[in-house]
């Protein structure tokens, strides 16, 4: 197991009064919160903030914590002596809201299971939650999937670790592994509702739903905006001048696309129905050209380009009046 | 454990009514008519027996919801958060576009 430092996940001096605990957390919260920051792993960072803060707040778990000492670098293999927490009672401490759920095994090493304050059902709404149906409280995650899984539909396998109540009354956490059905055209920000597969109920409630919220992995050519994708397209100068028919790739395939003569860096062309298509909605791919100079690499290239001067009277800076 | 799932998609085809809203987002009316008040959500409809609110209105219940309860965030400042995180969403689409153009001119042949 490895040894976390509750401080250093604050961005704390070890030495911190109680208020700047509340601030270094507050700070980091507001920072990671998996709703505002978009990286990957800021819901894992989230974590381990609330679990930090859920030692570190409360004063008798935070003096038991620091008879580790500060020798003790994050990471590093871990086992606490049997009798580390002698004369210390973690009974009715100040417990926040955070979800204990997802704690790490070396919290639950020290503290215990029972030593978490419990899930989000316990937080302001929780009062309406459970009065309201009985059931197990509705669960969130992100489904990160590429653009063709999206534009084809699909199949994704994903393990989530979801709370349960054991037999002794503990929170615990049991991987859970789900077969999703991606539908055609689905988009990023919508969501997957699987009924039931929340967590368990109590007392004979019904288990609450999960919302998977689905994202797209960043794609090498394609930027989605809705159902549209958008490509820029790069275009040689002749191909720009004269008009062409050229090669795009789409989601679904090369398709050719006949490019205008006189056309401009930054012109935008529409591919209809080549972006996310659901049964009952479409979207389209947008092409916005961008004009490629090539670079002249031999001294017919120069001389070319030397025609070009003498032969074509164009000034791009009219506008400009110079 | 391995399960094959039934589900449903929340997307623009899906409408809901208060009653339908509240059974799905597990809030009490009242905590809708406090997000309506505060221009949070936006149904259609004139009488809360008719409101019909958009699928995007269940995100918005759903954060709005974390934001209060892990931020401490009150009913204003969610929905300064929530008009905030819009609009870096769609900074965040212009950026990558523009940077799809910026490789482009920089790219070494």
């Amino acid at each position: 197991m490895e040894f976390k430092d509750y401080y250093t996940t604050l961005g704390i001096d070890r030495n911190a009064t109680q208020d700047e605990v509340k601030r270094g957390y507050r700070k980091l919260a507001r920072k990671y919160h998996p709703d505002i920051n978009k990286e990957a792993t800021a819901e894992e960072r989230f974590k381990a903030i609330g679990e930090a803060y859920e030692v570190l707040q409360d004063v008798e778990k935070r003096a038991a914590y620091d008879k580790f000492g500060k020798d003790w670098k994050a990471g590093q293999d871990f086992k606490p002596p049997p009798d580390w927490d002698s004369g210390f009672e973690f009974t009715g401490g100040g417990y926040t809201e955070t979800d204990a759920s997802q704690f790490s095994d070396f919290f639950e090493s020290l503290f215990g299971a029972q030593g978490a304050g419990g899930t989000r059902q316990q937080g302001p709404f929780a009062g309406q939650h459970t009065r309201y149906s009985g059931k197990g409280q509705d669960l969130h995650a992100k489904i990160v999937i590429h653009l063709e899984d999206s534009y084809r539909g699909s199949k994704q396998s994903l393990t989530l670790q979801r709370p349960a109540v054991d037999e002794s009354g503990h929170v615990i956490t049991r991987p859970h592994t789900l077969q999703v059905s991606i539908p055609k055209g689905i988009t990023e920000g919508q969501q997957i509702r699987l009924t039931g597969q929340g967590a368990e109920g109590m007392g004979g409630g019904g288990n609450g739903d999960l919302f998977l919220e689905v994202a797209f992995a960043a794609h090498k050519h394609f930027v989605p905006d809705n159902r549209d994708i958008m490509l820029t397209l790069p275009i040689s100068p002749w191909e720009a001048a004269l008009g062409a028919t050229v090669p795009v790739p789409t989601l679904g395939g090369t398709v050719d696309l006949k490019i205008a003569p006189n056309s401009q860096t930054g012109k935008k062309l529409r591919l209809k129905g080549r972006g996310l298509c659901s049964a009952k909605l479409s979207g389209n791919q947008y092409i916005t050209l961008a004009i490629m100079v090539p670079k002249p690499v031999t001294d017919k290239d120069s001389e070319l380009y030397n025609r070009m001067k003498e032969a074509m009277s164009f000034n791009p800076r009219s506008h400009l009046g110079v | 454990m391995t399960t094959e799932l039934q589900y449903t998609i929340i997307d623009e085809n899906c409408e809901y009514s208060l009653r339908e809203l509240c059974t799905l987002c597990k809030v009490h009316a009242q905590f809708i008519q406090d997000l309506i008040d505060e221009g949070i959500l936006s149904p259609q409809g004139q009488d809360p027996r008719e409101w019909r609110f958009a699928a995007i209105e269940i995100k918005r219940i759903q954060v709005s919801i974390r934001l209060q309860e892990d931020l401490r965030i009150n009913l204003p400042g969610t929905a300064l958060a929530l008009d905030l995180l819009d609009e870096i969403q769609e900074l965040r689409r212009s950026k990558s576009h523009l940077e799809q153009l910026y490789a482009l001119t920089n790219r070494v042949d």
